[in-house]
């Protein structure tokens, strides 16, 4: 029981996983019925978790994306600005046409604004690959520009679309789920299918963890990078068209902004160091929930609107703090200096300095 | 590691050979590309608009971007280290919203520029501990702070509150006359004075000798003995009192304190450090390039403004573009050496 214990505290998602139980806690105190689940006539399911679900889907993809990228030692802040260029093509190609409702038109605008989110993503791939530019500089240039370019389609203004079949994608329900939600999953169950089951995400580590190396193997780390960045940035697409799908409008300022900063931070949360390396997609998983979460928290609590982000920063603050490795130190002196202790605690290892 | 332009000994070599090395040596190649180009542009721009060659063109540069000069002196001393600092314009916003409302409620101007200081530093010294003591990735850490920063100046006002302290108005109002029908404003001084400290304390003292060895290699300069500990935390105290600096500033500068105010302005300040030839990765840089690359922010602006009929994506896209053009330059030059 006890070593169960230790092990289960020294698991490196314990906190994350104990944070999202103690707001899932808080909000079922403050909302009594809050983890209830109903289904409507129509078959569809409703309920706060489901919302959490929903809302925080087009996180989760980016930042399925992100920790690929992260994990080779790379980071990515166009992505804010890939959904807003994403929905800013959608919406005007189906504003072109003269059937906005027609599942043929929508396809063809969803399939353009993927294409387009590839093109950005082999985009930064290249500067980072092959011009060898320091990724957060290099995603800088698009994260700059790119709302700039998603203005330019939109020509300054917000475009609102009212097409059935696009707002499937954002507020529509397949098999009672939400759509976004479906999306997410598929998504996240692929992506770790192709690394985890393959040594596609072995590879991945392996040029995050040092790059030299890895190429002296034959680890072929140009093509690597590129596939990260392109596919970093079709999951942005995605989100952004979800996004977009569910404001039923596109807006070139607005849509996804600050998204990056809330991606980067879920994959953080689960476990995924910056600086590359062993990477988690449960982890974040964990992450995403954990931040949506928190939004709908600072709601069904009650918090002040004006409070929120000192919330945010205090929660981020406690989770980095208690998942560092001076406190996991700390609290393995505590254990072993316990006379109850049965076995001795193997000392963790030394912080890895950068 | 020595921050000063040394170029290889050149006994026996031509003049062409030796400049062709001074530009692109890691060190200051950069720094001189940056310097060549903000000429060209200002040339360029001389050419293609009538009175955009004078003084008082130059010197607006200064009077309009000054707080973002002292934001780019804090975050050269953080990149050196091989860090990043994201709470700079959320601190910027935080700072003028205290001032403002301070003010309001009667306070002394030297006072709340006091407290403010003492606040960002404060803060500044929260988040090195935090780097330091319990090793969050500076990103992250400083993000926090971020969030930290403009929520508290949403807490404190929601809406703008206009400054009229006789002391702010007049700092803001008044011009120092430099002749020729010149001038500049107090901001520019104060500016250009914390840009002087900063240099002497990076190229002179053992402090910035540290700091730059922080980048090169963290582990080997605490091998050498130095102070890297201290050091690292510092520099994000450094960054947090520029940070304070710059609020100070931007409120002499917009006479009002609002919490959306200067959103992205870490952005621009992390721009300028780089277009200045300060690698990200620390270890190289000089803290004059930083102040360089604001002028050539600045510059873009005002070449824009000159322009007239660009719509405000156009700059956004000329803005990323140019920053590409710096990048790759700056690549190319740098890297035929090695």
């Amino acid at each position: 029981m006890r070593n169960t214990l230790i092990q289960a505290l020294s698991h490196r998602l314990f906190w994350p996983l104990a944070l999202l139980v103690i707001l899932l806690t808080v909000n079922v105190i403050a909302v009594p019925g809050f983890l209830a689940i109903t289904i409507n006539n129509e078959g569809h399911l409703f309920g706060s978790v489901i919302d959490i679900l929903r809302n925080g889907a087009p996180t989760l993809i980016i930042a399925v994306g992100m920790t690929l990228v992260i994990a080779t030692r790379g980071i990515d802040l166009s992505v804010g600005s890939v959904c807003a260029i994403a929905g800013a093509v959608a919406c005007s190609i189906i504003l072109g046409s003269p059937n906005p409702g027609d599942p043929g038109v929508v396809t063809v605008a969803v399939l353009t604004a993927l294409a387009l989110s590839l093109v950005v993503g082999l985009w930064n791939g290249f500067l980072v690959s092959v011009l060898g530019i320091q990724p957060i500089i290099a995603t800088l240039i698009l994260m700059t520009a790119g709302r700039g370019i998603a203005m330019l389609i939109t020509e300054g203004q917000i475009l609102t679309v009212d097409s059935a079949p696009f707002k499937f994608l954002g507020s529509g329900f397949l098999a009672g789920v939400p759509v976004a939600t479906v999306v997410a999953a598929a998504i996240l169950g692929l992506v770790a299918l192709l690394t985890r089951r393959t040594a596609l995400g072995l590879l991945i580590e392996s040029v995050g963890i040092n790059p030299e190396a890895s190429r002296q193997a034959g680890v072929r780390a140009r093509g690597l990078l590129f596939t990260v960045y392109a596919v970093c940035a079709v999951l942005a697409g995605i989100a952004g068209l979800i996004l977009t799908s569910n404001q039923t409008a596109a807006d070139a300022n607005n849509t996804g902004l600050f998204i990056e900063l809330d991606a980067i931070l879920a994959v953080v949360i689960g476990g995924t160091a910056l600086s590359g390396g062993r990477y988690s997609l449960t982890g974040t998983l964990v992450g995403a929930l954990v931040i949506q979460t928190l939004v709908t928290t600072v709601y069904t609590v009650g918090i002040p609107p004006i409070a929120t982000m000192v919330f945010k920063a205090a929660v981020v603050t406690a989770v980095c703090l208690l998942q560092s490795p001076t406190t996991s130190a700390a609290l393995a002196r505590r254990r072993t200096a316990g006379p109850a202790s049965p076995r001795p605690v193997a000392t963790p290892e030394p912080a890895v300095t950068r | 590691m020595s921050a000063v332009a040394t170029g290889p000994v050149a006994t026996g070599r031509n003049l062409g050979a030796r400049i062709v090395d001074v530009f692109t040596s890691p060190k200051s190649g950069p720094v001189l590309v940056t310097g060549v180009l903000f000429l060209l542009m200002f040339a360029v721009g001389g050419v293609r608009y009538r009175g955009f060659l004078s003084g008082q063109v130059f010197l607006n540069l200064f009077i309009d971007n000054a707080y973002l000069i002292v934001l780019a002196i804090g975050m050269t001393f953080v990149i050196l280290t091989g860090g990043i600092d994201l709470s700079v314009g959320a601190v910027v916003a935080l700072s003028t919203i205290i001032a403002a409302r301070l003010l309001q409620a009667g306070w002394s101007p030297g006072v709340v520029i006091l407290l403010i200081l003492a606040i960002t530093s404060a803060l500044g010294l929260l988040v090195g501990l935090m780097i330091h003591v319990f090793e969050v990735q500076p990103f992250i850490a400083t993000l926090a702070a971020m969030f930290l920063a403009r929520g508290l100046c949403y807490i404190i006002a929601k809406e703008s509150i206009t400054i009229d302290n006789p002391f702010f108005v007049s700092m803001a109002n008044v011009r120092i006359p430099l002749g020729y029908r010149l001038s500049i404003t107090p901001s520019v001084i104060i500016a250009l004075l914390a840009l002087a400290v900063a240099v002497w304390v990076l190229q002179y003292t053992r402090f910035g000798r540290t700091t730059y060895a922080i980048g090169g290699s963290e582990q080997s300069g605490m091998l050498m003995g130095l102070p890297t500990s201290r050091t690292k935390v510092l520099v994000y105290v450094i960054s947090g009192f520029c940070s304070g600096l710059a609020g100070v500033l931007y409120a002499f500068y917009t006479l009002s304190g609002y919490a959306l105010t200067a959103v992205g302005t870490e952005l621009d300040a992390i721009a300028a450090v780089v277009i200045g030839g300060t690698l990200l990765t620390g270890g190289y840089g000089f803290v004059l390039g930083s102040a360089l690359g604001v002028l050539v922010l600045g510059l873009i602006q005002t070449i824009l403004s000159f322009e007239g009929s660009l719509s405000s994506w156009w700059t956004k896209i000329f803005i990323g573009a140019l920053l590409l053009v710096f990048i790759i330059l700056q690549k190319v030059l740098t890297s035929r050496r090695t």
